[in-house]
């Protein structure tokens, strides 16, 4: 193999227009963010083959069939996810997914194992790979690896990645790039991140779950609401605040006789106002975060979202973020909070 | 005789220059088989330059130490990659590749012989073998993998490869863009002033109640917990060739000869167990090993 030398794989879209790309975690998800003008959904399994494998979330095959040809009609493409670690024992599960997912006219898969990458191209090979998050590539390097090993046409970045860097990226590869741009913030690498195994035995990794429902209790005590997390203690609330979900990496904790966030506030990322600069860097797709919420969400984030793109679109030079659009996504923002993320380098 | 290998995982900390250096003098002389040397958290971090820890590696390899350079896990900029193409270049020392940036450099410079980390998420065999064909002749499985879980790999059609299991040490969680050490000090990344310089163990992470729960150490998340598995260990050597112990502030070498007279037989796991209580700068857990939540210490009853 030469490193280095690529020739770019088809791109999605022949105008290289970025590709917004929707969450749907149920068929009227999915049908509301076709509808709201996304390019791309995606979407998973009822079961542990992907990284949010929550109750009552997710598609059943007929499901994944009606939501499949909903997007099909209207030109629109539906992106699978299978992006957690299978294990010897429950192998076939992932592998009889990818089967499934063939035979429906999923758009792509979006795979984070190696050995389900290497099972895809040999019994698949027509089938679209997608590099997921949770395979933690942040380098070129490590995309080109994926490329020339498994054939992956995108690469989806985990949220570490300053602006210039991802520019770097996109400079260095034939491998689209898709990064996130709005919704729950990892600050962790994706795929690197074992701390709700730590504390519930389940992990976005083997389980797709992180910080699962099963495992959190609310309760009212003297001292204030407080969340716990399989017994430990999350956060505590005063009567005049919020309680918030308890992932584990955005409660309160004490270091050093200091109580704080000491990792990350409950915010959501949001990079709007970033829009026009990784349109030059030459990203391939936007991705919204949010299987896990609901039609009303995906709505309102799609509709703000679709509005933007084509704004760029046109203008890039004259693209302003719109007060009404902040207004809309503050609504349904995590702790009601935007940050930029690692794209901006203090963040860090 | 016990084929068991005893391996110092790399020094996630950072402390001072001479303090890491007699650190490694202690190991030339400690029952370490094969010392894993580097920086693999922070590429700010700098009180040793690669021609110092390669000075080590010789310094240990003169001590009959089988030495393997650590690379970064998390990989972002340029400079990053400068620094993994140089490790990946030099032919004097196997590496433990813990990115998957690091494989397609070894394998491009047509290096066998390299050692798969633990970040690399090998979770079947499948993906062990994609490693194996690659030139990888030893892993390390994922911290957050089952006994069960391995044993059942390594049974189902898993390549010929040396297995390596972490056995002792604050486990490494996650990794973030962010330093959580900086955090703390209101100060960012690139003008940290390299506050975790000194932290012997870390930064102590404590719920409101006041229990220990994680370990700050820059952009590295640890467990506040010891993972300990002297008391697992039969159940341990029946699929691992190589127990990992990951260097702490004080008596690594006493937590090294304990694991060796274990692996010996001259103490009983439970034994070895009962006098690690020592050596442990926090309380012991053992959930990953079995299959529960990672901060638990369970006793098979």
């Amino acid at each position: 193999m030469v490193a280095g030398h690529f020739s770019r794989p088809p791109a999605m879209t022949p105008n290289r227009k970025i590709e917004l790309v929707c969450p749907a975690g149920s068929l009227p998800a999915l049908k509301t963010a076709v509808d709201h003008g996304a390019d791309c959904v995606y979407l998973g399994f009822k079961d542990a083959t992907n990284a949010r494998n929550f109750t009552g979330l997710n598609f059943d095959a007929n499901a994944m069939r009606e939501g499949v040809r909903y997007a099909h009609d209207r030109r629109r493409k539906v992106l699978l996810a299978l992006n957690t670690y299978p294990q010897a024992s429950n192998w076939s599960g992932w592998t009889a997914a990818i089967d499934r997912a063939a035979d429906m006219g999923i758009d792509a898969v979006i795979l984070a194992d190696p050995g389900l990458m290497a099972y895809a191209q040999k019994t698949h090979p027509q089938l679209r790979l997608h590099l997921s998050v949770q395979g933690s590539a942040t380098s070129y390097e490590a995309i080109n690896f994926y490329a020339e090993r498994f054939g992956i046409q995108r690469a989806v970045l985990p949220r570490v990645l300053s602006l210039p860097q991802v520019e770097n990226v996109i400079a260095n590869t034939g491998v689209e790039i898709e990064v996130f741009g709005f919704g729950g913030l990892c600050v962790m690498v994706e795929g690197r991140c074992a701390l709700s195994a730590y504390a519930t035995g389940e992990s976005p990794n083997c389980n797709g779950a992180c910080s699962p429902g099963k495992h959190v209790r609310w309760e009212q005590t003297p001292q204030g609401m407080e969340t716990r997390l399989n017994g430990i203690l999350i956060d505590r609330f005063g009567d005049g605040e919020r309680a918030g979900y308890p992932t584990l990496c955005k409660g309160r904790f004490d270091v050093n006789g200091e109580t704080y966030y000491a990792i990350e506030e409950p915010t959501s990322l949001n990079t709007l106002e970033l829009l026009p600069d990784l349109a030059r860097a030459g990203i391939s797709a936007i991705k919204i975060e949010g299987r896990q919420r609901s039609p009303a969400y995906v709505g309102q984030v799609t509709r703000v979202w679709r509005e933007a793109l084509d704004r760029v679109a046109r203008d890039p030079d004259s693209f302003k973020v719109q007060p009404a659009w902040l207004a809309e996504l503050d609504k349904v923002s995590e702790g009601r909070s935007h940050t930029l993320g690692a794209y901006y380098r203090p963040w860090k | 005789m016990n084929p068991m290998k005893l391996a110092l995982g790399p020094l996630l900390y950072y402390w001072p220059r001479q303090a890491t250096l007699d650190f490694y003098a202690q190991i030339a002389d400690s029952p370490a088989d094969i010392v894993y040397l580097g920086e693999t958290v922070c590429s700010r971090r700098h009180e040793l330059r690669p021609d110092d820890w390669l000075d080590v590696a010789a310094l240990l390899n003169a001590a009959g130490k089988e030495v393997v350079l650590s690379s970064q896990s998390l990989i972002e900029s340029e400079s990053d990659l400068k620094a993994l193409r140089r490790i990946a270049g030099q032919g004097n020392f196997r590496v433990e590749a813990n990115d998957m940036s690091a494989v397609r450099l070894l394998t491009a410079a047509g290096r066998r012989n390299w050692i798969a980390g633990p970040t690399l998420n090998i979770f079947n065999p499948t993906t062990l073998s994609l490693m194996a064909e690659a030139g990888a002749t030893r892993w390390i499985a994922p911290p957050e993998m089952s006994g069960t879980v391995l044993a059942e790999l390594l049974a189902a059609g898993a390549p010929a490869i040396e297995t390596e299991v972490l056995a002792w040490g604050r486990l490494p969680l996650a990794h973030s863009a962010r330093c959580f050490t900086a955090r703390h000090y209101n100060l960012q990344k690139d003008t940290c002033e390299f506050r975790c310089l000194g932290m012997k163990d870390g930064l102590a992470l404590r719920t409101r109640e006041g229990e220990a729960f994680l370990t700050l150490n820059g952009v590295q998340t640890q467990s506040a917990r010891v993972h300990n598995l002297l008391a697992d260990l039969p159940a341990v050597l029946r699929s691992a060739q190589v127990l990992r112990i990951s260097p702490q502030g004080d008596d690594t070498v006493r937590v090294l000869e304990l694991f060796r007279d274990a692996a010996d037989g001259g103490l009983s796991p439970q034994d070895a167990f009962r006098r690690s209580a020592e050596w442990m700068v926090e309380a012991p857990c053992n959930g990953f090993w079995h299959g529960r939540a990672g901060v638990e210490q369970y006793v098979a009853s």
